[in-house]
């Protein structure tokens, strides 16, 4: 509780901090998509063959998909495909021997964005895998990790010295033709994380990924993978930012997570995407499929995520509850202020018996920001005694934004208990009075009440990010209150 | 889109009805016939692509070679006594096979500025008092039943009340089917014009011949002027392999107030949509619903209620308990436009599931475009309460007594809100007598 | 201190307040007693600037000042506090972070240092002790699933804790068990001094038992019917309010 109100104060002044470009010279391919195009990535990246075939059975698929997704209520232009540029990477050497081979001005990038990637100054308790445009630039902490046995790499990496695994799990959660974003990304992702924790293992640090878009006119496509071998433990952490541009660019990312017998997964985001300026101009599409698995009894899935920025999010990070006694959690706060859009919420499909899920849902919209959760909550029939509780709260502040929610419950068995909740409402006068009674200003009585609104969802994050969460949260709902 | 045998079959009905529905040679009414077919011809009979009707397939119901009714078949007194009874000796008017029966009707003595008539005869009258109304409030350009009943409704009621009219007794509208061979499809249109301070209390019942295959295909419009109240009542105990589509429209001006109750019993498979508009300051509505399925009925109720003015208000209950094979739909939108301020909107819809091949699916939404709001909403599914039953039996009640007692209160929440006494207890035997395995008092 | 002057006030179109007058002077405690309905905590309400209270006539000089034109924040700045007759629960935000919050926005008015967690845990300790408040309170979510004697105490702890010039309790005494009366009222007894002043809104006189009022005022439909002393709170007690009603009507009539 350190001096709350000051950072506050000090935070509501500030804009996007992260905007800022890199200048550096970076390895693009020209714009445009093609199996030629395809075939290039796969071998600047020298894959192997099942890979190559697999992606190009990616494309083939969703050159098929003739309907680019729309939704009720989400409003943009068409995308031009063949506009972007689906390979950008920092020029640098063939293979790095040290983070010394790394270029300083990328190092010094990722320092302005507060993730230092010099080992001596690496936050304690965490590894971080660094992925800039298309590429991982550095992981730190492997040597630690791998004296337990657990694999933390670049997904490129991981393709080149795990083949095996990465063959046998990845598209097993989400398959290539999933959807028309996870088919795009299956054909054209060019890196992202890497993570099998083997039998037994309680990963002792947090892993973190942290994602930058840094070149104009590229999207990022990357796709994570995460294996819990049975009686695994891993916390994970995503963190992103991209520069204020005025165009809009395309994110459209896959999440894999696996957790087999009694092992657990908690996956955290928060997602600082730029959000566009205040008139709605430019800002990151974050079209992102995010599936856990619970492959094994008793394994247990969470998402956490913190939505603050992007124009457009569009994700619904989900649970597939396979074995017995599984788990799936979500807790999920999103912010829309000035002209952003979300649709996000979550799926909890309950296979197995005696699986539990719930779901946590805090929107908060602010100016002309539109908010829907949509959620599905699905029991299967052999799914018996399966239980789900939903929370989906709204809190609207002005007069012209949104808040929508759409849920979706299907339930085919008898002995299961599905409960369902939502409040839509504005922050409440009463309670805004008192904190004003015992001296509070309105902006900061604001501030109070949302982060007290979230607490439920920001008490899940580990430390270091339920901090920035909040601090987040009043940045992104300056100026929301006239 | 091009129609399908099934579409064909009912616009060819439409081209062999025309010129004997009520009101014919009326070209306003012929004008929206016409349009309201056309709008049929285009939509055709939805399929489960669409998102309002994703979990209610129509393919034995589009398969089943519906025949045009061709008038009311005669029936005694005798034959729905057990009806009738139940809302005491109230105005009544009778419908058989989508035709007016005058004789089983007894409207009797009515209060000043109350009437009461067929639609068809109203429309035979005076057509000028329908005319502003008729198809104002239900939507034929995008509803494809509800295009289907604007083209080709034989009759209905017609019930108006002038400013500050009281109809103090319920009355009681009974529509019956008599299950004929081959099966017929009626489409029975009403219209409640309620002018301002008016009141009244509405019961719209359904009932058929208990094996009988035949098609309901119902409209009721409502206009609830300025300071009205209404009470509506939908009762639908059709013949278990009746097929039942019924819409309930409703545009609310300030001050007016609503109250819904609808208990659905009956039907093979049945679909009901009900849209309240509230379109005037402080209009409130209350909705309430009980749905019982078994076997492998399939029951879907679409409610939507669209706050369009500030201080408006709504609650909403709606109850299922489903056994056998039934499946149970339950869609519940709540809509809040930009400049409905201080809404106040609540609505729970809450389900029991009592075998293990039962099955719900359940959408509440919310769908808010204004700030100053209280909306909430709740879904619940599931079993019956664990403890509850456990303390029962500390107290000596068996399991299975135990837990129809706990399901007897888990509707009675919903009949006990029944504003006429005798048909609170009908419906409270026939929940009890189905709980038990047995038809319902029918 | 305070000098209210022909207060009139209209709440929902109805006139609640008509012709209010009533000063308090430093190191005052005066009570103000009245039925239900009477206009009580319509005062207490318009003294902190609740909004929807709509002053149509008369003044309320605050230490010199205009306090009608001040806003909320500004009057709890300036030393004006209100123990609230149903405090609002506010989910999520910690007891001890709105507390510290809200002695850091005093603070930083007069020009003073924000207090730091462990000196802020100090003094609560202290004044958390002088009201018997279990110390599990302080983490909890701000008077959400308080029982009504921890709302209560816990409006006093804030009242201590803030060190206002102007204390107006609003019915504190309702719904608190003769133990909690006296320690409620022992926790305003250590307010008093010569720079502070204080208000008891109450409906009966039982907490004046232990709290001493220098002054009593019967406010009866929107008006002081009579003022007096600590006797006038005693022969309430015995007489109940008709006799006073009954006088005013006639005046009025």
């Amino acid at each position: 509780m350190s001096s709350a109100s000051q950072d506050i104060e000090s935070l509501a002044n500030r804009d996007y901090a992260y905007g800022f470009v890199t200048d550096i010279e970076q390895d693009s391919l020209p714009p445009g998509l093609s199996e030629e195009v395809i075939r290039s990535i796969a071998a600047k990246k020298n894959e192997p063959d099942w890979l190559l075939a697999w992606r190009l059975k990616a494309y083939r698929g969703w050159t098929k998909m003739t309907d680019v997704p729309r939704w009720s209520k989400v409003h943009y232009p068409p995308i031009d495909f063949q506009a972007i540029s689906y390979f950008s990477a920092p020029k640098q050497k063939e293979e790095l021997k040290s983070l010394d081979e790394v270029d300083p001005e990328l190092l010094r990038t990722f320092d302005k964005l507060g993730i230092p990637l010099e080992e001596q100054k690496t936050l304690t308790g965490v590894a971080v895998d660094a992925i800039f445009d298309s590429v991982s630039v550095a992981t730190t902490c492997k040597e630690k990790l791998s004296e337990l046995g657990i694999i933390f790499c670049s997904f490129s990496e991981a393709v080149q010295k795990h083949p095996d695994l990465v063959q046998h799990y990845l598209g097993s959660v989400v398959p290539a033709g999933d959807n028309f974003y996870a088919a795009l990304n299956s054909a054209v992702f060019t890196d992202g994380s890497f993570v099998y924790v083997p039998k037994g293992v309680r990963c002792p640090m947090e892993l973190s990924t942290y994602f930058r878009i840094n070149a104009a006119n590229t999207g990022q496509f990357e796709r994570t993978l995460i294996i819990a071998d049975a009686g695994a433990y891993v916390s994970y952490l995503e963190g992103c930012t991209a520069p204020m541009r005025d165009e809009n660019q395309l994110h459209a990312a896959v999440v894999e997570l696996i957790t087999l017998d009694d092992a657990e997964i908690k996956y955290s985001t928060v997602q600082n995407w730029y959000p566009g300026n205040k008139e709605g101009k430019g800002g990151i599409y974050n079209f992102v499929t995010k599936r856990g698995k619970c492959k094994g009894d008793r394994s247990k899935i969470s998402w956490t995520q913190v939505e603050t920025g992007s124009a457009i999010t569009w994700k619904y990070p989900s649970c597939i509850l396979q074995g017995d006694y599984s788990v799936g959690e979500f807790y999920s706060v999103a912010v829309t202020n000035n002209w952003q859009q979300a649709d996000t919420g979550t799926k909890m499909i309950h296979l197995g018996k005696n699986t539990r899920s719930t779901i946590i849902s805090k929107g908060i919209s602010a100016g002309h920001g539109e908010q829907s959760y949509r959620g599905l909550v699905q029991i299967r029939p052999r799914a018996t005694n399966a239980r789900n509780y939903t929370q989906c709260d709204s809190l609207l502040i002005g007069d012209r934004c949104g808040a929508h929610t759409f849920p979706y419950i299907e339930v085919k068995n008898a002995s299961s208990i599905v409960e369902h909740e939502a409040t839509t409402s504005k922050i409440s006068d009463d309670q805004l009075f008192y904190c004003q009674q015992r001296g509070i200003d309105t902006e900061d009585a604001i501030s109070m009440l949302v982060n007290g609104f979230c607490k439920q969802v920001f008490r899940e994050l580990p430390m270091e990010f339920a901090v920035e969460a909040s601090k987040l949260l009043s940045v992104s709902l300056e100026g929301s209150i006239g | 889109m091009t129609a399908g045998p099934a579409e064909s079959a009912f616009l060819e009905h439409f081209a062999a009805l025309e010129a004997g529905l009520p009101g014919h040679g009326l070209p306003w009414l012929e004008d929206l016939r016409r349009e309201a077919s056309a709008s049929f011809r285009e939509l055709g009979i939805p399929t489960t692509r669409l998102e309002d009707w994703r979990f209610t397939p129509l393919t034995t119901l589009a398969k089943t070679p519906f025949q045009p009714a061709q008038g009311a078949r005669e029936i005694s007194p005798a034959a729905i006594e057990s009806h009738t009874r139940v809302i005491g000796s109230a105005p009544r008017v009778v419908f058989v096979n989508g035709a007016h029966v005058p004789a089983l009707s007894s409207v009797g003595e009515l209060p000043p500025g109350v009437c009461i008539s067929s639609l068809a005869s109203a429309l035979a009258r005076e057509p000028e008092r329908i005319e502003p109304h008729l198809s104002r409030c239900a939507d034929h350009k995008t509803r494809a039943f509800t295009a289907l009943n604007t083209a080709l409704a034989s009759d209905g009621l017609f019930l108006e009340l002038a400013p500050g009219a009281v109809l103090a007794e319920p009355l009681h509208v009974l529509f019956v089917q008599t299950g004929e061979d081959p099966p017929i499809a009626a489409h029975l249109r009403n219209l409640v014009v309620a002018g301002p301070g008016s009141r009244a209390l509405l019961v719209e019942h359904y009932i058929g011949s208990a094996q009988g295959v035949y098609l309901t295909n119902a409209v009721t419009e409502i206009i609830a002027g300025r300071d009205s109240r209404l009470e509506h009542i939908k009762l639908q105990q059709e013949s278990e392999n009746a097929y039942h589509i019924a819409g309930l429209s409703a545009r609310q001006e300030a001050g007016s107030q609503i109250t819904s109750h609808s208990l659905s019993l009956g039907g093979r498979l049945m679909r009901f949509d009900i849209q309240i508009m509230l379109g005037g300051e402080h209009a409130h509505c209350t909705l309430n619903g009980l749905y019982l399925a078994r076997s492998t009925q399939h029951v879907d109720h679409h409610t939507t209620i669209d706050h369009a003015m500030p201080h408006t208000t709504s609650r909403e209950l709606y109850k299922g308990i489903l056994d056998g094979s039934a499946k149970g739909v339950f869609h519940g939108r709540i809509h809040v436009r930009p400049d409905a301020q201080k809404t106040n909107a609540h609505q729970s819809n809450r389900n029991l599931l009592l075998s293990e091949s039962a099955a719900i699916n359940s959408k509440p939404q919310l769908e808010i475009y204004a700030d100053d709001v209280r909306c909430t909403h709740g879904a619940a599914i599931g079993r019956l309460d664990e403890d509850a039953l456990f303390y029962l039996r500390t107290r000596g009640i068996d399991l299975e007594a135990a837990r129809s007692l706990l399901t007897f209160a888990f509707a009675s929440d919903v009949t006990g809100l029944l504003p006429i006494e005798p048909l609170r207890e009908s419906m409270e035997s026939f929940v009890r007598d189905w709980l038990s395995g047995g038809q319902g008092t029918r | 201190m305070l000098e209210i002057r022909n207060l009139h006030v209209v709440v929902e179109g109805k006139e609640i307040l008509r012709g209010i007058d009533l000063s308090i002077g430093p190191g005052e405690v005066h009570a103000l007693m009245g039925p239900n309905g009477s206009g009580k905590s319509t005062l207490s309400n318009v003294l902190v600037g609740r909004p929807g209270y709509e002053v149509t006539q008369g003044e309320v000089r605050y230490r010199g000042r205009d306090l009608l034109e001040m806003k909320p924040e500004e009057r709890a700045r300036e030393g004006v506090f209100l123990a609230f007759q149903y405090p609002v629960e506010i989910p999520g935000v910690s007891n001890a972070y709105f507390l510290r919050a809200s002695l850091n926005a005093m603070r930083k008015h007069r020009g003073e240092e924000e207090i730091d967690a462990v000196d802020f845990l100090g003094l609560i300790k202290e004044k958390m002790k002088l009201l018997d408040i279990d110390m599990s309170l302080l983490n909890r979510s701000l008077n959400e699933g308080f029982s009504g004697g921890e709302k209560k105490r816990n409006e006093i702890l804030q009242m201590l804790l803030l060190d206002p010039m102007l204390a107006v309790l609003d019915e504190t005494d309702s719904g608190l068990d003769i133990d909690a009366l006296r320690i409620v009222a022992n926790g305003v007894g250590t307010l008093r001094s010569e720079r502070h002043a204080v208000l008891v809104i109450t409906h009966y006189q039982r907490l004046l038992n232990y709290l001493v009022p220098d002054f009593t005022h019967v406010l009866i439909e929107g008006r002081i019917a009579r003022s007096g002393d600590r006797a006038l709170a005693q022969e309430l007690e015995q007489r109940g309010y008709g006799w006073l009603e009954a006088e005013q009507a006639q005046g009025s009539a």
